[in-house]
């Protein structure tokens, strides 16, 4: 038996500690890629939150960058992005759609009248059948849609200040900036 | 019979190594069972196997080690739910199934990730471990074959008498 035989135990040791250094410190473990990512937002028809005569569909999403938040008042993570949402509905013109995921619609209508409305529209998913559409498995959930409708960047957990600006912003903007140019070729 | 019960040992460690793992058997067949017990009814036994089978079959996204079957998680129960739906309601195949968790919750759900660029070290790295492997019972076993046996010596044989005689 060689001398340099000797080491084999210490680098298998040594390579057990890298992948283990390596797997740890992966952002995210316990989020999944979505499966919706670059594709079209799926088609739904959805009841209004605050409107329960009024239907939205795909349709209203269209046209323009839009942030898709699904939330709820049982999730307190939801309460915690609540007022950066609310920011951003201030400062940009991001059509904001929020999915009232497997909610009781009364308390939900209580919080928006509590801690403000950021979005333009509310959707009524309270047996949670266009959160399974969407892939949700949890709230909160946030997705980012191009003018034509397709998923560009999905968030798994809360929209904070570090999200918004790393993550979401500068997508928005390039959006922004894609339809400003396609609307100017077309003039 | 020193021999006997030599042979007795080896056999009662056999014993309690197939009891011990009868025993782990049944506590991961325990944990296994459903946690959740939703009510469905089904036309006739043979439905309600394939919806148990596609429900133990897909992976729960909310809680990362554990199939529909196994968890308590709201999503699963929904999830299940959905199985329910398509399989009974709305008569999809089982690979209908599959279609349609995938194109929501991707590859994740199968348990069954495809093979790309991404996921090419979990397919690989078991056949690399498996070469590595033969290679080295190879080489062990040609250096065992070329050993060969060592001619003793009449002064050998002589100590090795004495030592077993004092035994």
């Amino acid at each position: 038996m060689s001398r340099a035989s000797l080491f084999v135990p210490l680098g298998i040791f040594i390579s057990i500690l890298a992948l283990g250094y390596v797997g740890f410190s992966l952002d995210a473990r316990n989020q999944l890629p979505s499966a919706l990512l670059g594709k079209p937002f799926p088609e739904f028809s959805a009841t209004s939150l605050l409107r329960p005569d009024v239907k939205i569909t795909k349709a209203e999403l269209l046209g323009r960058p839009v942030l898709v938040n699904v939330w709820a008042t049982w999730c307190p993570t939801c309460k915690s992005e609540h007022e950066q949402l609310m920011r951003i509905a201030a400062t940009t013109d991001v059509l904001m759609v929020g999915v009232d995921y497997k909610d009781t619609p009364e308390r939900a209508i209580q919080w928006l009248e509590q801690y403000g409305n950021p979005y333009d529209y509310v959707l009524d998913d309270r047996d949670g059948s266009l959160g399974i559409e969407l892939g949700v498995y949890g709230a909160p959930e946030t997705f980012l849609l191009n003018a034509s409708g397709e998923v560009v960047y999905k968030r798994v957990g809360d929209i904070n200040v570090r999200i918004w600006e790393n993550e979401l912003l500068p997508r928005f903007q390039a959006l922004e900036i894609a339809m400003r140019g396609q609307s100017g070729a077309g003039r | 019979m020193i021999i006997s019960s030599r042979m007795f040992c080896a056999r009662s460690g056999a014993v309690f190594f197939a009891c011990m793992f009868s025993l782990l058997m049944l506590g991961s067949a325990m944990t296994h069972a459903e946690s959740q017990i939703d009510i469905y009814p089904f036309a006739d036994e043979a439905e309600e196997r394939r919806y148990k089978g596609l429900i133990e079959e897909f992976r729960c996204p909310k809680c990362l080690n554990t199939n529909l079957a196994g968890s308590d998680a709201p999503i699963a129960k929904d999830l299940r739910g959905t199985v329910y739906r398509l399989q009974v309601e709305e008569g999809y195949s089982d690979q209908q199934i599959r279609d349609y968790l995938r194109a929501r919750y991707g590859d994740f759900v199968l348990y069954d990730p495809p093979f790309s660029a991404q996921t090419w070290y979990i397919w690989l790295t078991p056949v690399g471990l498996g070469i590595l492997a033969l290679a080295l019972l190879a080489r062990l076993l040609g250096r065992a074959r070329k050993q060969k046996p060592v001619a003793l010596s009449d002064a050998d044989r002589g100590r090795i008498a004495a030592l077993l005689e004092e035994k």
